[in-house]
């Protein structure tokens, strides 16, 4: 009983310490705030940082995984996305969130082994410590950041699913993710800035 | 290259098999892959369980009797869903003569409805009742279920006439059923 009296006091100071500091730590990133630049561990042993990629005009930051059957039914379709919009100056970069130890088909080796299986042509990085994604908000894979570099940082552009329809390719009738992008490059408004989709929790 | 996509698919899908299988070899995996999609041509017409889209789903969210409804969204490869689904099969049969009915919502996907779902519903002897949503147009319907919902499961709607909560959360035994208390009492 004393533990639940500590634990309620604990989560009542944590929620409070929310509403008095900056609101967008607890909950991520909205539209229009500036994200975080971090420096994951890539599937070749480097370190990437987006400041690392100083031609870029944005990034499209996915949070993605192995195992979840959504992030795989997306696999193609991110590697489309990084064939389109990295001569474009919008290069995806792709961070697993989930914890290895909980969900061991994410472990750093099975990541390797899957990026090469599927040919990624972008950075496949681990969230070790798992401190990027909960600053972002992501909540489920997969989940994507389109972020926009401007003079004050990267502008978060979109977030949400890359289309409206996982089961087919063939079928989307709204490719979100390439609206926005392309909105942003052509310096006009992004239409739909957020969507929601069912995801794999993130594994902690 | 589209065609390959479904068969790529499954193999990793047996490979993790929520982790039960993951020690399976590429040959077995391709095996089940290929008999898997197999399967599958033969149509899901004969599924065991009803299939709803949101349209003809959603009047099962709002019913207007005397139940307390659990609505829990899961899927077969969803690992904390399947953790808390002994739960919810608990409440369904210890709550009866309160009347609460749990309803277990599978959003897994068709390709899994004959290979995966249906064996594992028989395995665990469900005894909740199991229906499927199918419908890719997450975006539109996720807010429709609840405004707070961002698209994790496990999720749970608990409803009746009177009072309506939604958890984008994992459930213990006993704090579903500190929740479903506040409905019944």
């Amino acid at each position: 009983m004393k533990t639940f009296k500590i634990l309620g006091a604990l989560i009542l100071l944590i929620s409070m310490a929310s509403f008095v500091g900056n609101t967008t730590t607890e909950k991520g990133y909205a539209i229009g705030d500036t994200a975080a630049d971090f420096s994951l561990k890539n599937i070749d042993g480097k370190m990437v940082s987006l400041s690392d990629y100083s031609d870029a005009k944005g990034f499209l930051v996915i949070f993605t995984c192995n195992t979840c059957p959504y992030a795989v039914a997306y696999e193609d379709r991110i590697i489309e996305l990084d064939a389109k919009y990295k001569s474009k100056g919008v290069p995806v970069i792709a961070i697993n969130p989930n914890n290895p130890s909980a969900k061991p088909g994410d472990s750093f080796d099975k990541m390797k082994v899957r990026a090469n299986e599927k040919g990624f042509t972008f950075p496949y990085l681990l969230d070790e410590g798992q401190k990027v994604y909960p600053q972002y908000g992501a909540t489920r894979t997969p989940h994507v950041y389109l972020l926009e570099k401007t003079a004050d940082g990267n502008v978060v552009k979109y977030i949400g699913a890359i289309d409206d329809n996982y089961q087919d390719a063939s079928k989307v009738d709204e490719k979100y993710v390439e609206d926005a992008v392309d909105a942003m490059l052509a310096g006009k408004e992004i239409k739909v800035t957020s969507t929601k989709a069912i995801g794999c929790t993130i594994k902690v | 290259m589209r065609y390959l996509l479904p068969v790529v698919f499954l193999a990793t899908l047996s490979l993790i098999g929520c982790g039960e299988k993951a020690k399976q070899n590429n040959n077995t995996s391709e095996q089940v892959a290929a008999s898997v999609t197999v399967e599958e041509s033969g149509k899901n017409d004969d599924v065991k369980f009803p299939v709803y889209n949101f349209d003809s789903f959603e009047p099962l969210l709002h019913k207007e009797d005397d139940i307390t409804y659990v609505v829990n969204f899961w899927a077969t490869w969803c690992k904390p869903c399947i953790e808390e689904l002994p739960y919810f099969e608990k409440v369904n049969a210890e709550f009866k003569d309160d009347n609460v009915k749990v309803v277990l919502v599978s959003l897994d996907m068709p390709s899994m409805w004959k290979s995966r779902l249906e064996p594992f519903v028989e395995k665990k002897a469900l005894q909740s009742e199991v229906v499927i949503l199918d419908d890719p147009k997450q975006n539109t319907w996720i807010p429709k279920v609840s405004e707070e919902w961002g698209g994790g499961i496990p999720a749970t709607l608990i409803y009746n006439q009177g009072k309506r909560s939604f958890y984008e959360r994992g459930f213990t035994y006993e704090e579903l059923t500190k929740e479903l208390n506040q409905f019944i009492n």
